[in-house]
């Protein structure tokens, strides 16, 4: 089999400035009528309506540019961004095709306001209930709701939800620890903390995930929960998960089941039949909505029946095909506005309905087969290792690699291949949740959507940047060459005195 | 392909027999099956999953969805005069075309270098709302303004050591319940006590609650202007002040839109301002188009507590070309775990390039104009509504886009005039108020923006005029 050249790529390179040195006094980029004569006879001139200590003196620093002006600057911009207009094996992100027809669709909500009557929302409301039974049926909860705005957000309802919980039980003071692995998404163990729990992590061990015993050391009668992810992001599945469920259970916690990386198991297990008691998706990735650089984004949450009084509302129920607001007198307070993101709910929808039960199947076994294929090419290039090496079977839809070895001969280690990467028009790869129990990580998960030839020519990029990591390793370490900018100064990033947030900030402190 | 075989699925180039089997020949697999020992026997689903038909076509697909949209009624088929988190304003063509590019749509992540537009447009997402706001830190948004509002209180508390937050009595019921999440029941050792001071009969914060209630103790004053129910806060330096003394934080909610005519939080003694985003080039999207900001002062202390993604401009190898990275990044739930300043994630950022092109738009001018316009109109619709039989403003003038009318004479209630507006006259009634205000008694939240005109206001004053005669 022949391996295809990597692509000498080049970004656009337009040097564009910052928009507000593009300004140019007294041009307007849109229009706004004055009020209507009727609208000042009867009100007055629009200044004397704003109380004379809150007027505004100075006019804001906005740029002022013309329409065309602005469109043409930022479309510069998103031609500097690599977007996933090529190939994003970007893992732990489960990156699917984004469909054009959902996006369609979406725009006849625009106009729509969240409190609305029920009467005049009864599409959504169908779709949102819709899609929660395809959510109930793909992991065997009886409720999800969608109010959290990410996956993050959608364990710290999990925390939320715990807190009501064991507050109606009477037990939340005592129960005051969440339990969790070091491999387990950060976002876990941070919602944990800010929902007001104390953290206990367990640590890996040789087979790849904690130990029964070590869970058992953890748990007692202070724990509120356990929140956990399987398969992990090294691709091994914990065997044992039903064990621990239980142990959890009997000590009196709940099982939360952070599905993020469900493409390896999705229609192969269900939450549920695990024993957990909720579990969580996310939309804008795993269902085909798209991630828009990190949101609009929708964590779908959901719990079976003895967790659904405690759930923040409203809840969309089915009334005899009415579809209704429902809130919860036990319920948890909410964690945002409003109904959650509902256009990504409508995409996500249109997603699994276009996928069906088989392709939903087949999706999973075509994210397996890939990872296993990779897994393989992978493993012929020099300086590469797999984590967990004496772990020999199958992986699952993503493995976690490292390059300790390259670094080691090299002194090229992840930051720096992932850099190069984008010389070649790949994006840059997922490296590792911190802290990195593999050294020199990289995570990469090709989903459902590339071919064979897309992943073939991603792995030739990567055994293209290890050969010049032996060979010509200037070349890598000072990479990126073909980007829109060169590889940027972090220092500043870290130095009060320099940093700025705000182009104002930039001007007081380098300009002045 | 083999005769039988399913089609291959539009979204999966694998999903053909040759792709599969020439992939497990290459790992030496006999079938994908295999592929799943590590799932023990007894956890695996024992049936195929039971989903609605599959619509595999886009045709069916585009089809169904639009039927099933068709059932709802949106803000363009009714004119409406809903606000209250959410507001209809104008959203220019060009933020629609930036925000559907496709290298903007759908990335993941990235590096400096090869997302450098995307970045660039966050910078400048936080430069422009800098100027409105006058303040030189400015966050990537969070999930809402709730949420801004949340984690500023929990910084607050950080910073001072203080666990009790003043909020007005006045204030939104969702973005209120979402501040008493984020401050933790009573159980947690962190709890942040959140306590209303009053209104007093303008609708303002009554200063003489705020100084009995403010103590010692108190880590924020958290107040809005313009407030929840749209009253211009004239008192902001006032009460700033006595945050202050007393050592607390003074907080401030801002709608954007607000601040080419009203002063910025920052000129009136606020230490973090927070607020909606949406307003700036974010269709309401039923609610999907929300998010939040925080902005602050460039004081270190500040900085250092900050939840989410700070973008900085820094220099690149190049000389005089421009880079722009996450500053003080360590401090975020990616880099500390529990340890970290909250927690951060995937959030609303497309909606931030929707803000920076939307600012870049309307320059000064522009917010100057749409200010004066809505200042304008909601007082326009307001004395036009005041000067029905039976109605009243009880806060009288000096709001900005929002504003209460009471009902209270006309014996009707709120529901049953909202009612007679959809069912009668194809409007959108003001929020109905009188659940959670019950002493407004029978009141609504009417909002009125730009894309109200002269003439729809004069629609919804005969439409009332009728409804409640």
């Amino acid at each position: 089999m022949s391996s295809p050249a990597p692509r000498e790529y080049h970004a656009p390179v337009w040097n564009e400035p910052v928009i507000m040195e593009l300004s140019h006094a007294g041009r307007r980029g849109q229009l706004f009528p004055p009020p209507e004569k009727e609208v000042t006879a009867l009100v007055g001139p629009p200044e004397e309506l704003v109380p004379r200590a809150m007027r505004r003196n100075d006019m804001p620093a906005l740029p002022e540019l013309t329409e065309p002006e602005v469109q043409r600057h930022y479309l510069k911009l998103s031609q500097q961004t690599l977007g996933m207009v090529n190939i994003s094996l970007f893992g732990t992100c489960t990156m699917k095709y984004n469909p054009r027809a959902c996006e369609e669709a979406a725009r006849q909500l625009r106009a729509v306001h969240p409190l609305q009557h029920e009467d005049t929302l009864q599409g959504i409301l169908q779709i949102i209930h819709g899609f929660d039974l395809i959510l109930r049926e793909l992991s065997g909860m009886d409720q999800f709701i969608f109010q959290a705005g990410g996956g993050a957000d959608a364990a710290y309802t999990h925390c939320v939800v715990t807190r009501a919980y064991h507050q109606s039980r009477g037990e939340l003071e005592q129960r005051n620890e969440i339990v969790t692995s070091i491999q387990a998404h950060p976002c876990n163990a941070a919602t944990a903390a800010a929902a007001g729990f104390k953290v206990v992590t367990l640590m890996l061990e040789k087979n790849g995930y904690p130990s029964i015993d070590a869970l058992k050391a953890a748990v007692s009668n202070r724990t509120a929960a356990l929140m956990i992810g399987n398969p992990d992001d090294m691709g091994i599945y914990n065997p044992d998960i039903k064990e621990w469920v239980r142990i959890v259970h009997d000590a009196g916690g709940l099982c939360f089941y952070d599905h993020a990386n469900f493409n390896g198991v999705m229609g192969k297990l269900r939450a549920r039949e695990l024993g957990f008691d909720a579990c969580m998706y996310m939309l804008h990735k795993t269902f085909g909505a798209p991630k828009g650089g990190g949101g609009p984004a929708v964590g779908a949450y959901g719990c079976t029946a003895a967790l659904t009084p405690f759930l923040p509302g409203p809840v969309v129920v089915n009334e005899d095909g009415r579809y209704r607001l429902d809130e919860r007198p036990l319920g948890a307070g909410k964690v945002r506005e409003f109904h959650g993101n509902v256009p990504q709910i409508l995409k996500a929808y249109g997603w699994a309905r276009a996928m069906g039960a088989a392709g939903i199947d087949q999706a999973s076994d075509l994210s397996v087969l890939a990872n296993n294929y990779m897994d393989r090419k992978l493993a012929e290039i020099p300086g590469l290792n797999r984590s967990n090496p004496d772990n020999r079977q199958w992986r699952m839809e993503m493995t976690r690699w490292g390059l300790g070895k390259l670094k080691e001969d090299t002194g090229i280690g992840t930051v720096e291949v992932a850099s190069r990467m984008a010389d070649y028009g790949i994006d840059p790869w997922w490296m590792s949740h911190e802290p990195w129990v593999v050294p020199e990580p990289f995570t990469p998960e090709a989903g459902e959507m590339y071919s064979k030839e897309d992943i073939d020519s991603w792995i030739a990029v990567i055994a293209r940047i290890v050969r010049e990591a032996y060979e010509t390793p200037e070349l890598v370490k000072t990479a990126p060459h073909r980007q829109a900018i060169g590889k940027i100064k972090g220092e500043v990033l870290d130095e009060p005195a320099r940093w700025a947030m705000t182009w104002r900030a930039f001007l007081r402190k380098h300009r002045r | 392909m083999k005769a039988n075989e399913p089609p291959a699925h539009p979204w999966m180039a694998n999903s053909t027999a040759a792709a599969k089997q020439e992939m497990l020949d290459a790992i030496g697999a006999k079938s994908i099956a295999e592929l799943f020992e590590q799932i023990p026997a007894d956890h695996r689903l024992r049936r195929p999953l039971n989903l609605p038909p599959a619509l595999a076509s886009e045709a069916e697909l585009s089809r169904h969805l639009v039927q099933l949209l068709r059932r709802n009624r949106t803000s363009e088929d009714c004119l409406s005069f809903l606000g209250a988190g959410c507001w209809p304003h104008h959203v220019p063509a060009v933020v629609d075309e930036i925000v559907g590019r496709t290298e903007f749509l759908t990335p993941v992540w990235g590096s400096p270098q090869s997302d450098h537009g995307r970045n660039q447009a966050w910078f400048e997402f936080n430069s422009g709302l800098g100027e409105l706001l006058d303040m030189e830190v400015v966050q990537l948004p969070v999930y809402s303004w709730g949420c801004a509002a949340g984690h500023a209180i929990r910084m607050a508390s950080r910073l001072t050591g203080r666990h009790e937050v003043l909020v007005p009595r006045h204030g939104d019921p969702e973005r209120l319940s979402v501040i008493r999440t984020y401050c933790e029941p009573r159980e947690m050792p962190r709890h942040i006590e959140v306590v209303p001071v009053d209104s007093d009969p303008a609708g303002l914060l009554d200063l003489a609650d705020l100084e009995r209630k403010i103590s010692r103790r108190t880590a924020a004053v958290y107040f809005e202007n313009p407030s929840y129910l749209g009253m211009i806060e004239t008192q902001g330096a006032a009460i700033s002040a006595i945050a202050k003394a007393a050592g607390a934080q003074a907080i401030v909610g801002a709608d954007p839109l607000s601040l080419g005519i009203l002063k910025p939080p920052a000129q009136y003694g606020a230490d973090i301002v927070v607020g909606p985003t949406q307003p700036l080039g974010v269709h309401m999207n039923a609610g999907g188009g929300v998010g939040g900001y925080i902005a602050s002062r460039d004081e270190e202390r500040y900085v250092r507590e900050y939840n989410g993604f700070l973008v900085s401009i820094t220099e690149t190898e190049r000389a005089g070309e421009y880079g722009f990275a996450l500053a003080s990044a360590h401090q975020t739930s990616y880099g500390m775990r529990e340890a970290g300043k909250d927690w951060t994630g995937n959030s609303v950022y497309l909606w931030a390039i929707a803000a920076a092109v939307y600012m870049s738009l309307l320059g000064p001018q522009g917010f100057r104009e749409i200010g004066e316009l809505i200042i304008a109109r909601s007082h326009y619709a307001g004395q036009r509504l005041a000067a029905i039989n039976g109605l009243q403003l009880p806060f009288g003038s000096g709001f900005f886009k929002e504003f209460v009318v009471n009902f209270d004479a006309t014996g009707l209630s709120v529901a049953e005039i909202n009612r007679r507006l959809r069912e009668q006259h194809a409007i959108f009634g003001g929020k109905d108020l009188s659940g959670e205000l019950p002493e407004l008694g029978q009141s609504a939240l009417y909002c009125v923006t730009e894309l109200h005109t002269a003439a729809d206001i004069d629609r919804l004053v005969s439409s009332v005029t009728e409804v409640v005669s």
